[in-house]
């Protein structure tokens, strides 16, 4: 099957289609096509029909729609080379008709797509007949299906993959790994019924010297019950990332002596710790903000082993603002007379200076031997980011291909980011204030790494691609729902198909080549916006203009050279293996196939 | 014997450098050799002591470099503001540079230091490099003009070079005359007006004598004989007149000794305007049609002559027109692309983001990067010399059409389009040595005022102006769109634009070939020698060692396979409709053109129509423009045939190399594009070893390693390597000290949080 695997290139060239996976299973021989693509196992057909694509970069575009429950797939005809479209329903953040039956001019009356992936789709039909009105209805419900009482395509997909996905995370694994439990931190199961706190994963590490019954007095002052727990310890210096959610501190300026005395455990963990630092990812009017509602910060009156510091990140709202800022100027076309300020004005890469350098500071501190607790005020969006970045800098284990997976299974999926709120996976209300592309902002992030340290990471930027796409996609179970106890109870592993089954699947395609493993150095990317740059082959990869390079010109080069010196180093070996049975010598006399001649093409520039 | 500010700039540092101290004992352990940290008083250093160690240590002169002045001891302050660290050494002013000597030992010079210049050093400022002085006093800077200098000196001085680094030198501790002399030195020799003769590549080249080895190896062609200019023509297949008439100078001092013209362009036609208006030939295209360039006359002037120099005009309209199918289109730069003057006051403003005093500073200026960058507008510049050579592209490539670019002098836009149109379509300028013909037969033969617009002797800044570096900028876009395309690398290119501030290097020196020759003759028949030879640039030797040099080739290209190599196309099919109907096109600009009325006449006596499509052409031609871009993009992308630009907003980018390589802040340690580069290379490396075995078993010179063994693997590379090598490990991160507080827009400012649900907890 592997072999089967590795004869299909994955293909994205055509411009419009990103999800050709081609599932090389024994299936596949008698799958059903969709047009030319085959369809997913589980997957069905619901409608078909002519309509127009008025794609923005080429005009109208007359063809046909194919509509499942995944997909929305389009091809055209008469044109070559054809248009296609091929988008996962799960994408789709909105769905509205456009002009009446008494519209005027041309292609007016149709339907207006909104994607979550940074593209609009408008279609348009007959004007007569209520032409629209089966298939508006069928995409609705089929786009939204938990607003319709239907199920998300993840759980009726029967696709088979040889790896289990599900298995790439083990906490007690990865916990062990990083040398826990040890004399300071243990790991307890107290949370194993979710009694604790339902939105953090069963197994939690928490320092030795506090009890069950402490940690359950310190969840009552901590919002949710998300108390402080261990992310990641350095291995030498000891020193510990721990991430919980905001005090209960209120207008009234709460104190619990409980919660006091936990953190300064946490100190005590490390002895090079004199004070434990409190990272608030907020901006500081926004913690203060917090009280009124019950929330608030660490006083330091309370807390007088410990400095807080304030990082400046803004909330959900205002990144949503800022991609949708970031729409406008770059969908559908790009903003052309004032490029960089329009930029500018989008914020968007200000944000993500903003939550790199609060990760370079969280991992400084942990290089400089103090232990640091970091949150935000629920502890799932901003605490995420910066905990799992300061992980990635610190710990080259998170920049191989696996390591990445369990990053963010660990910090981001079982420690309850709300995906399920922030994207809102087949629910219709696309309006609802939860939505917030952070997991988007941190993926930013992580790009940004990638291109500073382009040898550092054993993925490269079609992982990241693929990530995204398949967040949004429903078609596995990886990114479903809010918390790991709302998954058990949706019995996910046992129903979907995990991403990384996927992935791990089609392992060639995501590696970077020029990974050079190096394990003693801590990874400071520049926050500078000198060195920030939009990410264009996501941001912008729907608009032609842009080229799109399948391989970059110096992976291919590499890979190439690579072949090269695998081909030299066999021929060489032939010829010394020959030259030891037989001693003649004319072995100067070029063989008809002697390397030199069948490289020409590869002729170095010296 | 020390003045007040001397004292009291003194006692700052000292008061600071229990901080610095404190930086120093915690990172101590790793950087190789702590620094020195100015615990004392001035009066507390023995003076004498240093002197006699400071005997010893002098720069290593080059040959026909003398000394003026020198100062001890001098304190270079390192960028970073609030440690107050700094070296002490002596500051010397020759005839060549600024140079600081430490009196530290110079232990990690030798590691690391692959890339290493053999004119100057890193702490060596070439005269011609210093860009602007300033006097340092608390925490401001003023600019140093020429003139204002009187008597008294301050007590630190700030320099921005050409290159983009910042020196900061504190005079503080030197004695009061030293220090006056120094300043005074510096000051008259980098800002006074001078005579070329001062130039140091005048006393360098006395005492040097030139092989002109390299240069036949590199086989640049220089453009300075019958046979280069010849050979070009047979190259392109270009089919145009080899002028020698102006072998002595005699039609013109502007134009080069040796030239091409449109066969029907007479003998005549030369004398009459002193060379004014004479189509240059530049480049044939494949198809016949080609392209040229001419200084015009000054538009409209309705003098006497008006009427003898439109029938002249006419006259060599016609001539250009006659080259390929009757059809011409002029282009008048001037009217669509920015003056001289623009340039350089746009690379003014944009250069000021990396010439950066302090950290503080630096943080502040990040967070209004992007909109900065768009307000000092020079990467709207690079965006109108590509869109303008894209256009003259499509004219050639498309249409088979001649152009006719025009500019005043012909020597300024007419460099930067033509030569980019060329590097856009002709392959072979995209190698390292067609690149350095290019430049040859483009710039110095086309007689760009290097030497004014480089303004190396502080006389008219109004013709100062960054033309060429515009030129190796708008390469530099191509560069990073199509790497492979290219044979050599960014490195390459910034070396090279670094050079130009040398002055060593005759390339650079001249305004045209008649005052090269010009002044080159008197010396040598003082010199009683032959004609002076100075060094070219293409010399890389002058600078750089073989193993340096590696740098300059680009690990991604990959020349054109024999196989691969067609001949060139004669003819396709769109062009045969056009031979059927010759007299299709007279185009000429569309803007108000000087041309129109000449065209229009034209027409009747070519007897040609003009097309209905240029009726309303300013729109048009940029939505041709367009389409033609768009149309070449769809096809597979080939890196030996034509590369167009992209010059949407976010394809069109900041030079990292080039500007940020000296900011301590946006070191990127362990990473940059370099990482990548040096992967490549080693693979090559390896892969070529492998070949020089297979090739014959064994008896291959090995020597050749390549960049591969110049940066051994102790070394950790950083977004500035090869330009800047790390010696203090730092690895403290930068964490940006200026953040955005305002960031908060539009409604949700108020409304924390995603916790809004969070009301009923409690």
């Amino acid at each position: 099957m592997a072999e089967i695997e590795s004869c299909f290139v994955f293909n994205a060239s055509t411009k419009q289609s990103i999800f050709l996976c081609f599932q090389a299973s024994n299936e596949s021989l008698k799958m059903e096509l969709l047009a030319d693509v085959p369809l997913l196992p589980g997957e069905e057909r619901v409608i078909d029909k002519d309509i127009i694509y008025i794609c923005p970069f080429n005009g109208p575009v007359k063809g046909r729609v194919f509509i499942t429950n995944y997909r929305l797939f389009f091809r055209s005809v008469d044109v070559d080379p054809a248009v296609t479209l091929n988008v996962p329903l799960g994408v789709i953040s909105r769905v509205e008709k456009m002009g009446g039956a008494s519209s005027r001019g041309e292609n007016s009356y149709g339907l207006d797509i909104t994607c979550k992936d940074m593209r609009n789709l408008r279609f348009a039909l007959k004007q007569e007949g209520h032409s629209r009105r089966d298939i508006f209805d069928i995409l609705f419900r089929y786009a939204f299906p938990l607003s319709h009482g239907l199920q998300l395509f993840a759980f009726l997909s029967q696709e088979k993959y040889q790896e289990n996905g599900w298995t790439v995370y083990n906490p007690v694994q990865e916990f062990r790994r990083q040398g826990l439990p040890n004399d300071q931190w243990r790991i307890t199961f107290l949370n194993n019924n979710y009694e604790l706190c339902d939105t953090y994963p069963t197994i939690l590490v928490v320092p030795y010297s506090a009890s069950d019954e402490d940690l359950r007095k310190v969840a009552t002052f901590r919002s949710r019950g998300r108390i402080p727990v261990l992310s990641w310890i350095h291995p030498e210096n000891q020193a510990v990332i721990t991430r919980c959610s905001q005090p209960l501190v209120g207008m009234s300026g709460k104190r619990n002596r409980d919660d006091e005395r936990y953190l300064d455990i946490i100190r005590a963990t490390n002895k090079m710790t004199s004070k434990l630092t409190i990272f608030d990812a907020r901006p500081n009017v926004n913690a203060v903000a917090n009280k009124a509602t019950g929330g608030g910060y660490e006083g330091e009156d309370a807390y007088q082993n410990a400095e807080l510091v304030f990082l400046d990140i803004h909330n959900i709202h205002v990144m949503r603002e800022s991609l949708k800022k970031l729409k406008d100027i770059v969908y559908p076309n790009v903003e052309e007379s004032h490029w960089l300020s329009s930029l500018e004005s989008t914020h968007w890469l200000e944000h993500i200076k903003l939550v790199l350098s609060g990760a370079i500071q969280v991992a400084d501190k942990i290089s400089t031997g103090s232990s640091v607790v970091v949150h935000c005020s629920d502890g799932w969006d901003r605490t995420a980011q910066l905990t799992s970045l300061a992980m990635l800098m610190l710990d080259s284990y998170y920049r191989t291909f696996r390591g990445f997976q369990v990053l963010l299974e660990k910090e981001w999926i079982s420690f309850g980011h709300k995906f399920a709120s922030r994207i809102g996976h087949g629910d219709k209300n696309h309006a609802d204030a939860d939505r917030s592309p952070i997991f988007l902002q941190f993926i930013d992030c992580v790009w940004q790494m990638t291109k500073q340290f382009p040898t550092a990471f054993e993925f490269n930027e079609r992982l990241l691609v693929a990530v995204l796409d398949h967040l949004y996609s429903c078609r596995f179970g990886t990114f479903l729902y809010n918390c790991e106890s709302a998954r058990d109870a949706n019995e996910v592993k046992m129903k979907t198909v995990s991403l990384w089954s996927f992935i791990n699947s089609d392992r060639a395609s995501y590696i970077n080549p020029f990974y050079t493993v190096e394990f003693v150095h801590v990874l400071y990317p520049v926050a500078s916006m000198r060195h920030l740059e939009l990410w264009v082959s996501y941001y912008i990869r729907w608009n032609p203009r842009i080229r799109q390079q399948q391989h970059s010109p110096m992976e291919q080069r590499y890979k190439e050279l690579l072949a090269l010196k695998e081909q030299y180093l066999r021929k060489l070996e032939e010829l010394q293996l020959s030259d030891s049975t037989s001693h003649l010598s004319n072995s100067t006399a070029p063989s008809p196939s002697t390397p030199s001649q069948r490289v020409t093409h590869l002729q170095t520039p010296f | 014997m020390l003045s007040g500010g001397g004292g009291g700039s003194g006692g700052g540092g000292g008061g600071a450098g229990g901080g610095g101290g404190a930086g120093g004992g915690s990172g101590g352990g790793r950087s190789p050799k702590p620094s020195f940290v100015s615990y004392v008083t001035p009066e507390e250093i023995n003076l004498t002591e240093k002197e006699i160690s400071r005997k010893e240590k002098q720069p290593d002169l080059l040959q026909g470099e003398v000394i003026f002045c020198s100062a001890s001891p001098i304190r270079k302050c390192t960028q970073d503001d609030f440690s107050q660290r700094g070296i002490f050494g002596s500051l010397f002013c020759t005839n060549f540079r600024i140079s600081f000597i430490s009196d530290e030992t110079q232990l990690e010079e030798e590691e690391g230091q692959v890339f290493k210049n053999k004119l100057y050093g890193e702490n060596d400022i070439p005269l011609t490099c210093v860009d602007n002085i300033y006097r340092g006093f608390d925490e401001k800077k003023k600019l140093i003009t020429s003139g204002s200098v009187r008597n008294k000196y301050p007590s630190k001085i700030i320099i921005h070079c050409k290159d983009l680094r910042v020196f900061q030198f504190s005079l503080a501790f030197a004695k009061e005359e030293d220090a006056k002399k120094i300043f005074q030195g510096i000051v008259h020799h980098c800002l006074e007006p001078k005579s070329l003769k001062c130039i140091f590549a005048f006393s360098y080249s006395e005492k040097m004598t030139f092989s002109s080895e390299n240069q036949t190896k590199l086989k640049t062609v220089m453009f300075d004989s019958m046979v280069d200019w010849a050979q070009e023509m047979k190259r392109t297949k270009g089919n145009c007149k080899l002028v020698s008439a102006n072998a002595d100078f005699n039609i013109s001092t502007k134009l080069p000794q040796f030239f091409i013209v449109p066969l029907a362009v007479s003998e005549e036609d030369f004398t009459q305007f002193q060379g004014k208006g004479i189509p240059i030939w530049c480049w044939s295209h494949h198809s016949g049609c080609a392209l040229f360039k001419t200084a015009s006359l000054p538009l409209m002037q309705e003098d006497g002559c008006s009427q003898s120099y439109r029938t002249y005009m006419e006259r060599m309209l016609n001539a250009v027109a006659q080259n390929h199918l009757y059809s011409v289109k002029t282009e008048e730069l001037p009217e669509t692309l920015p003056t001289i003057q623009d340039i350089q006051q746009s690379y003014n403003k944009f250069k000021q983001f990396f010439l950066v005093d302090n950290t503080t500073e630096f943080w502040m200026s990040d967070v209004k990067w992007f909109s900065s960058l768009e307000n000092s507008g020079w990467l709207d510049i690079i965006r109108q010399c590509l869109t303008k050579a894209v256009e003259v592209v499509e004219c050639l490539e498309n249409e088979n059409t001649n152009v006719l670019i025009m500019e005043e002098e012909g020597s300024d836009l007419c460099c930067v389009i033509s030569s980019l149109v060329q590097v856009m379509l002709d392959p072979h300028f995209r190698t390292l040595e067609g690149f350095q013909s290019l430049v040859q037969k483009e710039w110095v033969a086309g007689g760009h005022h290097f030497l004014d617009r480089c303004n190396y002797l502080h006389k008219d800044k109004e013709l100062q102006s960054p033309v060429f570096l515009l030129f190796l900028e708008c390469v530099w876009q191509l560069l990073q769109q199509y790497a492979p395309a290219f044979q050599f690398s960014e490195t390459y290119l910034t070396v090279l634009s670094d050079s130009v501030d040398v002055s060593v290097f005759s390339t650079f020196l001249f305004n045209s070939p008649h005052h090269r020759a010009t002044t080159i003759q008197p010396v040598s028949l003082l010199a009683q020698k032959g004609p002076l030879n100075l060094p070219t640039v293409w010399d890389w030797s002058v600078q750089f060692n073989s193993a340096a040099q590696d740098f300059f080739t680009n690990p991604l290209y990959v020349e054109k396979s024999r196989q691969d190599k067609v001949p060139r196309k004669t003819f396709r099919p769109k062009h045969q409709r056009h031979q059927s109907l010759p007299s299709t096109a007279f185009k000429s600009s569309p803007k108000k053109s000087f041309f129109k009325d000449e065209t229009d006449s034209l027409k009747k006596m070519l007897r040609v129509k003009r097309i209905s499509r240029w009726l309303n052409p300013t729109d048009l031609t940029q939505s041709t423009t367009r389409e033609f871009y768009e149309a070449w993009q769809r096809k597979p992308l080939d890196y030996h045939g034509l590369l167009l630009p992209c010059v949407d907003g976010p394809a069109l980018r900041v030079w990292a190399q080039r500007y940020l390589r000296w900011l301590p802040e946006v070191q990127i340690f362990g990473g940059g594009a370099m990482t990548l580069e040096k992967k490549l290379v080693d693979l090559l490396a390896e892969v070529r070893e492998l070949r020089g075995k297979l090739d014959w078993h064994c008896s291959v010179d090995f020597s050749h390693r390549g960049a591969a063994a110049l940066a051994g693997s102790s070394v950790r590379l950083s977004s500035a390597f090869p330009f800047f090598v790390s010696r203090t490990w730092s690895f403290k991160p930068a964490i940006p000290s200026c953040l955005q507080k305002n960031l908060i827009t539009g409604t949700f400012a108020d409304k924390e949080d995603e916790d809004s649900e969070c009301l009923g907890v409690i």
